[in-house]
Formats: structure tokens, sequence, C-alpha cells
């Protein structure tokens, strides 16, 4: 079989996902280079913003390659046509698993309700939008220097999860009055509204300007691109642009583990049923579909992490096995991972899977926890609350422009770590141009605040 | 993991996005930030660097790699997670290690930004950075007497070694003659090749050569000589910036005399007293056999904790007198990692009795490690305002 061959049997393939009732829009298909590959899941995009953090990334991740840890088959990207880069160290029987699981992935993006919201919002081309973001912020490095530009991506990248996936990413600013008060005529209610003076300036029909934020905002990216008291426009667009890419990533990471076993699922069905692929091409795509979901490492007996493609892999075959084809679908259609895992990662499953919980402790410890279902099911989704990062809010801005923000330690269950955290007040001021401040608990649990000094505007 | 190792271009390049690496681009930055917050922090960095001995002329300074902050939950006490195998409750999987780690480990002990990697600083810049830092002038050479013949380019040949082949002179020649020709003429004839020449050029050599001269009496200590010991090499550099052929000359002494190896003088301890003009006379000695003052700009630096054998004191100052007369500079290096007397001490008068008398001479005291900048700038302002007034 020749190296594109599996070019040629690509129509059979997605004749096949279309028989099998799969629905997606069009995939471009395009082989590049390893390297290529490596940038990709670096960035996360094709083509992306330049800040330093990536090239860290990068230098992770080169390492992994050299000793062997990491081989990366595709990467997809979700929209109309969708874009699918394939390793071109890959054989002709590795493409063929490739294409159907990228088939898998293109339905799952057209159907899944989460990365349907996101495409409505974002639209169908992040990757054309992520290339003319990169451009724009090429532009602004020339126009205003790279310490600036940088400065200002620092703040904007440490804030990307920080967004509300609940609002739209065309926002509006909060209304600057606050609603008008309608008092009813019933007598007590008139005087006993007017006791109090600043309703009672509502009463008379004095407009009252909204304080900001209204409410808690979590969305920062989007509350500082609209709020710092100084910020210019070419920096609001880049915090814009970050939020539009974190609106991007959102879907894909929280349904990581129902979207790779859907594909997982897709490749290694529409294989079994390829009849025109050739037997050595069938048995090699097999084994290498083995050695990608696969739970432990050869060689292992037990794993302190779990594999997410086996995990939705095995979830999918039990779903569709015992509730047949359409059910799955629906599941498809409306989970994420959170009720998806609740849902559907049952008893018996848990048993089967030879999941576990374990508690590991500071001293190196590990020891394996009583079955708890519930439990289970919260450890495995922890990392994935709120888009992986600890719950902060925007809460006031005093009249100097200093913004507080709270820690939600509630949810989070414990403090910030106070270091990091500082660091990112750091950046962040950069941007605000006053001060901000963190309340949150320190490791007793005592309420308490940080910051740090401003540093010195070097305009 | 090396920088350089890194860098290395993928050997095949077989596509458009080989030829430039967005991941490399962004490394490069990374790099550059980290040389920056290591130039904010060389004087520290440097001063522990065991650079002097081998004669390295780089620089390998440890580093991490940057970390962009993100908030972060507080590291917890322990941690629940998921795994998957056929154990049951209670099994331990991981015995508690032997030292408590984590829990003494800063911030990120274990978390990504924990990579530690090498980066190499060439010596020649880090001076550079240092003399702009600290705005040192550059000195002015003395003397440059003597001749000194040396290769340059000049003209072409039809004739020559192989590896002076000038391919774009060659390729126009070519050209020129196939102009004129028909269109099968050859690419190339032996006629078409042109050979760069060399000739051989007097150039004015600007020579200089450094003494340092250390006291290894049994006063000094380890400390004190680990001191003297980094001030040389950073001094050294100095010239070394302004001097293309720049000589040193290691001299110890106590009640002797002696001529070292670079390896050998730092390792050298000696015992007993400490007579400083036997230090001087060596040095005179070998300037006078070797380093004509006529040829060479000669500079000396001393580094002692001061305590001079008295009775030694009009020897010592007569050979020190004689000294400056040749040298474009004496420095004197007071040492002393316990007591601080501020060159109130024997020899510290003798070179300030010198200096008083519009030799070039100057003295610094130095008692912890970070003072090796002070003294460095001290020195080379000195040397450099000598020269404007000399001259």
């Amino acid at each position: 079989m020749s190296r594109s061959e599996w070019r040629e049997l690509l129509p059979r393939i997605e004749q096949l996902a279309i028989k099998a009732g799969l629905v997606f829009n069009p995939v471009d298909f395009e082989e590049v280079p390893d390297t290529f590959m490596m940038e990709i899941s670096v960035y996360g995009l094709p083509v992306r913003m330049p800040h330093w953090s990536f090239g860290v990334r990068y230098i992770y991740q080169l390492v992994q390659r050299r000793m062997g840890n990491s081989r990366l088959f595709e990467v997809v990207f979700p929209g109309n046509p969708g874009h699918a880069y394939l390793a071109n160290s890959n054989s002709t029987a590795e493409n063929m698993l490739v294409a159907a699981h990228v088939l898998g992935h293109a339905d799952f993006s057209r159907n899944n309700l989460l990365f349907r919201r996101s495409q409505q919002q974002v639209g169908e081309n992040i990757v054309e939008h992520a290339a003319s973001h990169a451009r724009q912020i090429g532009m602004a490095i020339d126009e205003y220097g790279l310490q600036r530009v940088e400065a200002t991506l620092d703040a904007a990248l440490a804030l990307e999860q920080h967004i509300d996936m609940n609002q739209s990413v065309q926002r509006d600013r909060y209304p600057e009055y606050l609603p008008k008060v309608e008092v009813s005529d019933d007598k007590f209610r008139k005087r006993y509204v007017s006791l109090e003076p600043a309703s009672r300036d509502a009463a008379a029909g004095v407009k009252q300007r909204a304080p900001v934020p209204p409410h808690r905002e979590r969305d920062l990216l989007w509350f500082i691109a609209q709020y710092a008291p100084e910020l210019e426009g070419w920096e609001r667009d880049i915090f814009l642009a970050v939020r539009e890419e974190s609106f991007y990533f959102f879907p894909v990471f929280g349904t990581q583990i129902m979207n790779e076993g859907w594909a997982s699922y897709w490749h290694a069905r529409l294989l079994r049923e390829a009849d025109f692929l050739p037997q050595q091409s069938y048995v090699d795509a097999i084994k290498c579909h083995s050695d990608v979901v696969r739970p432990l490492a050869s060689g292992e007996q037990v794993a302190l992490t779990i594999n997410p493609y086996h995990l939705g892999f095995s979830l999918w075959e039990e779903i569709v096995e015992e509730h047949g084809l359409e059910a799955a679908r629906a599941i498809m259609r409306e989970d994420d991972d959170f009720s998806f895992v609740r849902n559907q990662l049952t008893h018996e499953r848990a048993e089967k899977l030879q999941l576990f919980r374990y508690r590991a402790e500071s001293n190196g410890q590990v020891k394996v926890e009583e079955q708890d279902l519930s439990a289970l099911h919260e450890a495995l989704l922890h990392p994935k609350y709120n888009f992986g990062a600890p719950t902060v809010a925007a809460k006031h801005v005093r009249v100097d422009g200093t913004l507080e923000l709270a820690h939600d330690h509630k949810t989070d269950g414990r403090g910030l770590d106070i270091e990091r955290g500082k660091k990112v007040i750091e950046y962040m001021q950069r941007v605000w141009r006053r001060p901000v401040i963190m309340h949150t608990i320190d490791e007793h649990g005592a309420e308490m605040e940080f910051t740090v000094p401003m540093a010195p505007t070097n305009a | 993991m090396d920088e350089s190792e890194i860098k290395q271009p993928n050997p095949r390049i077989n596509g458009w996005w080989e030829l430039f690496s967005r991941g490399a681009r962004d490394w490069l930055r990374h790099n550059d930030k980290v040389r920056e917050a290591v130039r904010e922090r060389l004087p520290d960095i440097i001063a522990g660097a065991d650079v002097v001995s081998g004669g390295a002329r780089t620089l390998k300074v440890p580093v991490r790699m940057l970390e962009h902050y993100h908030f972060r939950l507080r590291r917890p006490d322990h941690r629940e997670g998921v795994g998957q195998g056929n154990v049951k409750a209670g099994d331990v999987l991981a015995k508690p290690s032997q030292q408590g780690e984590g829990s003494d480990k800063g911030p990120g002990g274990k978390d990504e930004g924990g990579i530690e990697f090498v980066l190499e600083f060439k010596v020649d810049d880090i001076v550079d950075w240092l003399w702009e830092e600290m705005q040192l002038p550059d000195l002015k050479a003395r003397v440059g007497k003597s001749e000194e013949a040396d290769w340059a380019r000049e003209g072409w040949d039809r004739r020559g070694a192989r590896s002076r082949l000038d391919r774009r002179r060659s390729m126009r020649e070519s050209i020129k003659r196939r102009s004129m020709q028909d269109e099968d003429a050859p690419a190339f004839t032996d006629d078409d090749l042109r050979f760069r020449q060399l000739s051989k050029r007097e150039q004015p050599a600007i020579q200089a050569v450094v003494f340092l001269l250390m006291d290894v009496s049994g006063s000094m200590s380890e400390r004190d000589r680990q001191l003297a010991k980094s001030f040389f090499f950073w001094a050294v550099q100095g010239l070394r910036r302004q001097y293309r052929h720049l000589d040193t000359v290691f001299v110890a002494h106590t009640t002797e005399a002696w001529e070292f190896n670079e390896e050998e003088f730092f390792q050298v301890s000696g015992s007993g007293g400490t007579v400083a003009s036997t230090g001087f006379v060596k040095v005179r000695e070998i300037i006078e056999e070797r380093f004509s003052p006529v040829r060479y700009n000669v500079y000396l630096f001393y580094a002692s904790d001061g305590d001079n054998y008295s009775a030694d004191r009009p020897q010592a100052e007569g050979a020190l007198r004689g000294l400056a007369d040749v040298c474009n500079y004496c420095g004197y290096l007071e040492v002393s990692s316990t007591a601080q007397r501020q060159l109130a001490t024997e020899t510290g008068g003798l070179f300030k009795s010198l200096g008083d008398e519009g030799k070039p001479a100057g003295s610094f005291a130095v008692s912890r490690i970070e003072d090796i900048w002070a003294a460095v700038r001290h020195f080379f302002q000195q040397q450099a305002s000598e020269k404007s007034e000399n001259t």
C-alpha cells in the first residue's frame, strides 16, 4: 500500500460513516511534519499569537518527544469545513484509523450542544480567527513594542480560563443606571420606601448609577477589557482576542472524555466495517487502536491516572450495546463530561473498568480508598470545574479605581497559592493601572487579602 | 538539557513550516527573558560561580524555566485521584518517601517550571554588560611600539588553495566568459576560478601583561584567597577587553616569592610571615627578563591581608616605587574576610603613599564576595582617569 493510498480510501470511509449515521461538516485533511504537529498541540491552534509561555510548553513537548513518551497522530479543529492535520510520519494503516477517528470528532463537534453553542458564538472559522488575532498582535508589536504587548499578553493569557461561558462572546456593558423602582400605590409601602434615603431618590425619579460590577463578575477577561480605567484600544483587542479563543477551547476541555471516547468508538467501529481495507492494514490499524485506548502503559499493573480515551471508549461501547445507537447519539448531543460521567459511570461499569480512588499524601504515600461511586465521580471531575481554574470574581471597584477580587474559597475548598497569586496580580496591575487586591483565606482558613506594590510606570 | 542542543535545526527540512517555527521563536523569546533576569542579578550569580579555573570562555548558569503564573489553589496536604487497576481498598501503592518531600520544597518544587536547564553566557558578553552597567571607560594603552606581522587578505589570483576559492568572483568570471561564448559553453573552466590571496602586513602591536601577585602567608585564609581569585578573574577579563594579547603572570609570596602557573597558583597555600618586598622584587625580575616595559603595557594587582612584616617597609617601599615607574597601574586589593580595617594596614600605607605621590596606584578593601564589583569598578575607573591625566 503506498503512502498516500489513504487519501484514495478516504471517500469510502466517509461513505461508511454517513451510512452509520454520523452527521458531520466536511473536513479538510492535511499531512504535516511532526514538528508542526507538535506546535499545534502546544498552541492549541495552527496559527496563534506569540507568547513566551508557549515556548516553555514547546520545550516540554520537545523533551517528552525525545524521551519517546508521546506521539501525536492527528489534531482536528471543528468548523465548517473542519480542519484535520495528520502527522506525515503516520503509516497508511495509522492514517486510516486517524481518518475514521477524525470523522468521529467531526460528528461530535457538529452535534454536541456545548460545541454548537460555542460555534454559534465564535463562528465556524476559529482557525482563521486565531490566525488573524496573531496577525493583529504582530502589528501591535510593531507599533507599540514587544514589551508593552507582552505585558498585556502576560495578563490576558494568565486569565484565559476566567471567562463566563453562560454569557455571549459579544457581550454588552452593564446598564449604567439602576432600573427605576416602581413604587406600588400602597400607602404603607410608599411611606416605608421613603424612609430610606437611597430609595427615596429612586422613588423621586432620580436616575441612579449602577455599581460596577453590579454582581460578582467571573468573566475577568471581559470585565478588564470593558472597565479597566486606562486601557488602550489595542490592549482591549488583545483581551477580547484571548477571550474569544477561550470560548473556543472551552468545549474541547469540557467534553474531553466524551469526545475522545466517541471518536475512538467510531474509529474502531468504522474500521471493523471497512471491508475494502487490505487485511494487513486492518491488523496494523487495530494494533494502533489498542495502543491508543489502553488504560495502562505496557508492563504496568496499576495506573494512577486515567486515560480519557479508554474511559470514554469503554463507556460508549457499553452504552451502545445496552441502549442502542440512537440513545447513545442523544447522550452525545446533550451531555458534557459532568453529566456524562455522573450518569453513565455506574457502579457496575466502574467495577468492570477497575477504577479506584486513592489518596496521595504529601509525604509520598498513596493509599487506595473505599469504594464510593459519587466520590469517584467527583474525584474524576474535580479538575474540570470552572475551566480548571480557581473561582475568582471581580467584586468591587473602589472610588480610586482599586479593583477588589474575591476568591470563592467555599466552592474551591481551600485558599489560593499566594506566591503565584501575587504574580498574577502583578500582571493585572500593569493593565488595570490601579491597585488590584485579592481576598482569599490562608492555610488556617482565616480571611486574608493580598496585593503587590504597583510597578513604576515607564511610559 | 542544553540550550544549544535544542536550537539545532531539524536536518531534514521538507516543507515551508519547517523553515520557521513559532515554538522555537517563543522559546528564544523565553530565553531572552531569562537572560534579562540573569543580567539583573549578574553580580550575585557570577560572584558565586566557579569561573576562574580552567580559563573557560563561557559561563554556565543553571536557570529555571520561567513560569507563566495563573491563579492556583494552595498546595493541598493531600490529593485525591482516580486510578485504574486491580487493587482493593486499603492497598498502599507507594510508601512515604524518606525525606519529607513536598513540605521542604518551595512552591513549584515538582510542578511545571521545575525543569532546570543551563544557559551559557560568553564571559566576554558578561564583561561587556558589566562595563556597560558600571559605566566603566575603556583603558587607553600606553605603548604600542612594536610591530607585528599578520596575514591580511589582499587581491585575487587564478591559482591558490582550494579553501580560498572565492565562489562569487569565480561565478562572475564564468558569467562574463559565457556571455561572450556560444550557448553550449561549459559552465566552469579552470580559467574562471579566482582565489583570495593573503599577504603579510606589519601592524602595530598592543601588548600587555598583568601580574597577579598574591600573599599566601599563613594569615591568608582559604576564603581570603577565594576573594582574591574572583577579583583577579574579573580584573583580567576587564584588561582582556582592551588588549588582544594579554599575558598573565602569577606570583605568590610568603617570605619568599615564586612564579606559578594559573592552576597551581590558586591551590597554593603557604605558612609563616609576610615579606611583600620579595613579591615586588620577583615581579620586577620577571618584567626585566620577559616583558620589557618598552613593548608591554604592564599591570600589577596585589592581593594581601595587609599584614606586612614591619621591618620590610623600606625594601618594600623601594621595590614598589620601582615597579610603579614601569607599570601602567598598580592595584592593591586588601582582602580580610574577618576584620574590616579599611586599608589601615602596613601594606595599605605603602600603596597610599605611592598614590599620594601621584604614581598610578590605588587600593581597595574587600571583605565579602559582593564587594568584588565595587573593587573592579574602583580600579578601572581610577586607571582610566590616570590615563586621561597622564596623556
